[in-house]
């Protein structure tokens, strides 16, 4: 445009934003602890009880929950049936391995995670038509009928999927042939801690990507991103679809580690918890997920061994005040703490 | 056959009874309540408690479950509720999820996770036989009082000042606060109102179906269904609305029992893909 | 003579009220025009229509001599229509920069892109770096958008539109609330803008439109009133007496 006069190079800008995307210290920090938990809780030291089973389906959780993150943190679309897609994923892997009955290839967990993906990314992309339309609350209603439905179905077939009691006689082969799952966890531990990696190093390519940056962009104002030319309705189909496939691994890995699929995995609640893992670990970092999803199974464990009833109080009341004082999450408030520290730093 | 649609009927007005509150304070406020439920059971233990342990008549019962589910209602809707209004729908929605759960965990530590039921006057128990259709004389009762609301409310909104003032509000709450119209107090007014209908919903209900812990959980899909099926701007949409889905409920669970809540939940989706936005296009604006 | 932007007898009428009536309206290339028009004129409507933000009842709109009347925002703006807000339509979480650059990238087709990071393309960086200069808001280029004031905002408004590097910009009251400290900076860019951009001014405010448009449409209850140049505009009665004598601002 002859309005570009001497085109002033951006000032290094470029690299600024190419930095924006580079790792942590913190984030390497954060993985290297992960890690670290497999040979605190592997039953490798004398005393400490093994946990890994506990990790993995904290994983497998952390994971829905930044497959929401995904949608909601980033694109705005608000909605309360992912879980459908993780229950469908569940379902998928668990039929496959069941069918194989330890065999190569339907038992094997990774031609199951890739068959789960897949079956969820199906049911995201023909379902992301319904979001596309309409204010939050059709979108909440609508996702929430859609997981409804699924759940039903789930229940009333019951030839398929054992009806209420679930997903009896799952075997799974060996990961890659070589390592078999073990009464202590610690295959299922680090295979699902890869797949994690993997999904979560997929999804912060995504988001810091310009195709990220449209996403933002649609959250923020959908009319002006629009009328700048962002194609939205293809943005929010391609994201919901990347995000109910990721959701679908998770469920997979779930029902591989646990060897049993249940329709508890694809019940209302395992939508709203993991909603509110993402909410109360904060939207829209990705690590949200996976620190809200942590804590709430700690938390779980420590309060609901006193009695259910209680921790379903203390959840509601989390919930409650997270809404009314703190703008987001646990990760929300260690940001404006270090932010404060900043500040005093500067200060003479 | 008569008996089924009868049961439909009196279950659908039921349901406009516990929903109506929730669909006026969205239209109004374009604020999402899923703890709508939660009032709703307020009344029906309260009624329970009187009835149960106290020994006070059910006739007695249901104008308290009304006020005091309305008193809970301006007292959280004052302290709570006031601070929503701007934030998300996303966040009134986990906020109101939030208070559901506390509510569920509180009546299960003082009543028990047991279904609870009472035992109805013997003026309202029994059956009469109406061409040819064996009824329940509580059905009755509960069409007849829902009937007699349903006129009283769309009395109260087409003919008063009140009404009138509430429809402007809700048609389009700036304007209406340009002409001074106090929509908050309105909007107080018909929460407090709204939750005491939901109130002395559930206090009916105990009568048809029991009550439990979960109660707020259960009826959210429907209260929701009601909403997007009969809009949130008229009294009639939601009125139709829970008749169509009262029917169809009882009818479904009566004729295909196997399929479950499988009907209503698709003819919610369907409505929502076919009409998605000329139902919400007020909320959305 | 080829026009950038035709419409021809285009109608709008909500329920039964007529927005827009009828209205066939030519844009020659490189214009520099104004749409004018008392409150409620139907101005706006007239303008969301060009961009595809409302069907118009009947007529048809052409750009570039090609019919574009079911074509969608996005389609138009892709094809060189880019339009301001009169009300800042921005996004109040990114700055000013990721905003310029994704408005490019989706000019380049770059930004269906999800795997390469942000600012992999150094020419687009640059391009936006360059524009934010241009419009004077090159020093906030890193800061929140959110937390800029008022009159920066509008800027990056009008940057917005710029990236598409548009044929045809269409400016929606872009100084209004714009403190009088900040506003000669938009009036400076305003008439900076390139010759090839062909330029509509949807304004109120007399002083802006005198100063910029060589042309003029009046718009009276969504009818086209008059057209002329602005001496003619200024100079005719009957705009006086429907617009500029009852707003009172018309000694510009």
């Amino acid at each position: 445009m002859s309005m570009t006069q001497p085109t002033k190079p951006g000032d290094g800008a470029g690299a600024r934003m190419l930095a924006g995307a580079g790792w942590r210290w913190y984030e390497v920090l954060f993985w290297l602890a992960a890690i670290g938990l497999f040979f605190i809780f592997g039953d490798f030291i004398p005393g400490i009880p093994t946990r890994l089973m506990l990790l993995s389906e904290i994983i497998s959780l952390g994971l829905l929950a930044l497959s929401i993150d995904l949608v909601l943190g980033y694109a705005g679309v608000v909605t309360l049936g992912q879980g459908a897609f993780f229950g469908l994923g569940s379902y998928v892997a668990g039929i496959m391995a069941k069918a194989g009955m330890g065999a190569f290839p339907l038992s094997d967990p990774l031609i199951g995670l890739a068959a789960a993906a897949a079956v969820s990314g199906l049911a995201g992309f023909i379902t992301s038509f319904l979001v596309l339309r309409g204010s939050d609350l059709t979108r909440l209603m609508v996702t929430l009928g859609v997981a409804l439905i699924l759940a039903e179905l789930a229940n009333q077939m019951r030839w398929l999927t054992g009806g209420a009691d679930g997903l009896q006689g799952v075997i799974m082969g060996p990961v890659l042939g070589q390592w078999d799952f073990d009464l202590w966890g610690r295959t299922a531990y680090l295979y699902s801690l890869a797949v994690l990696f993997i999904c979560f190093w997929i999804s912060r390519r995504i988001v810091n990507s310009t195709f990220g940056l449209s996403l933002k962009a649609i959250k923020g104002n959908a009319l002006r991103a629009r009328a700048i030319g962002v194609p939205v309705n293809a943005r929010l189909i391609a994201i919901y679809t990347i995000a109910a496939a990721i959701a679908g691994v998770a469920g997979a890995l779930l029902a591989q580690t646990t060897q049993s699929a249940s329709p508890d995995m694809i019940a209302f609640h395992r939508s709203a918890d993991a909603l509110l893992i993402l909410v109360f670990g904060g939207a829209g970092y990705l690590y949200g997920g996976l620190i809200g999803a942590g804590l709430f199974r700690v938390m779980q464990d420590v309060i609901g061994g006193i009695t259910l009833q209680y921790w379903q109080f203390w959840l509601g009341l989390v919930l409650v005040l997270l809404v009314l004082f703190v703008r987001g999450g646990v990760i929300g408030l260690l940001e404006g703490w270090r932010d404060r520290m900043t500040r005093k730093g500067d200060a003479p | 056959m008569l008996t089924i649609l009868f049961d439909g009927v009196a279950y659908g007005m039921l349901l406009f009874v516990l929903a109506i509150g929730l669909c006026v304070t969205l239209g109004l406020m374009n604020f999402i309540n899923l703890a709508h439920g939660a009032f709703a059971m307020a009344g029906g233990y309260l009624t329970i408690v009187m009835m149960n342990r106290h020994g006070i008549s059910f006739y007695w019962g249901l104008p308290a479950a009304f006020l005091f589910s309305a008193l809970l209602g301006v007292i959280l809707e004052r302290t709570l509720y006031v601070h929503l209004y701007t934030k998300s729908h996303l966040d009134q929605v986990l906020f109101s999820i939030g208070l559901v759960f506390m509510a569920t965990a509180v009546v299960d530590y003082f009543m028990g996770a047991n279904q609870q039921t009472i035992n109805l006057p013997p003026s309202l128990e029994g059956r009469v036989t109406i061409l040819g259709a064996s009824i329940g004389v509580y059905r009755i009762f509960t069409i007849i009082l829902c009937g007699l609301l349903t006129i009283g409310l769309q009395f109260v909104l087409s003919k008063t000042r009140f009404g009138s003032r509430l429809r402007a509000a809700v048609d389009d709450g700036r304007v209406a606060r340009g002409m001074g119209i106090d929509v908050t107090k309105i909007f107080a007014i018909t929460f407090a109102f709204g939750s005491g209908l939901a109130g002395l919903g559930g206090a009916l209900s105990t009568g048809i179906i029991s009550m439990d812990p979960t109660f707020p959980l259960k009826y959210m899909i429907y209260f929701l269904i009601v909403i997007s099926v009969g809009g949130a701007t008229t009294i009639t949409g939601p009125f139709f609305a829970s008749l169509l889905l009262g029917v169809a409920d009882v009818a479904g669970k009566y004729y295909v029992p196997a399929v479950g809540g499988f009907i209503i939940y698709t003819i919610m989706v369907a409505v929502l893909i076919l009409r998605p936005q000329g139902l919400f296009t007020k909320a959305s604006r | 003579m080829s026009f950038v932007l035709e419409t021809q007898g285009l109608c709008k009428s909500f329920g039964g009220i007529i927005a827009t009536d009828n209205v066939s309206f030519q844009l020659p290339a490189g214009a520099r025009h104004a749409l004018i028009g008392p409150n409620g004129a139907g101005k706006t409507t007239f303008v969301n229509q060009l961009t595809g933000v409302l069907t118009p009842t009947s007529g048809k709109i052409l750009f570039q001599g090609e019919d574009i009347t079911g074509w969608s925002v996005r389609r138009r703006a892709t094809a060189g229509i880019a339009r301001t807000f009169q009300i800042n339509q921005l996004f109040a979480d990114l700055t000013p920069l990721e905003s310029v650059v994704l408005a490019i990238s989706e000019r380049e087709n770059a930004a269906s892109e999800w795997f390469k990071p942000l600012g992999s393309r150094a020419d687009i960086v640059d391009e936006a770096c360059a524009l934010l200069d241009t419009l004077g808001i090159g020093d906030v280029r890193e800061s929140r958008v959110g937390a800029l004031p008022y009159g920066k905002q509008r800027l990056l408004e009008i940057a917005l539109a710029l990236a598409a590097k548009p044929k045809l910009l269409l400016l929606d009251e872009p100084a209004a609330g714009v403190p009088e400290s900040e506003r000669e900076q938009i009036l400076d860019v305003v008439a900076r803008l390139p010759d090839s951009v062909a330029l509509v001014l949807i304004e109120h405010d007399m002083h802006l439109v005198f100063r910029f448009a060589k042309t003029i449409s009046v718009l009276v209850n969504g009818a086209l009133f008059c057209e002329g140049t602005a001496e003619e505009i200024a100079r005719d009665p009957r705009v006086r007496q429907v617009y500029l004598g009852e707003e009172d601002v018309g000694h510009g």
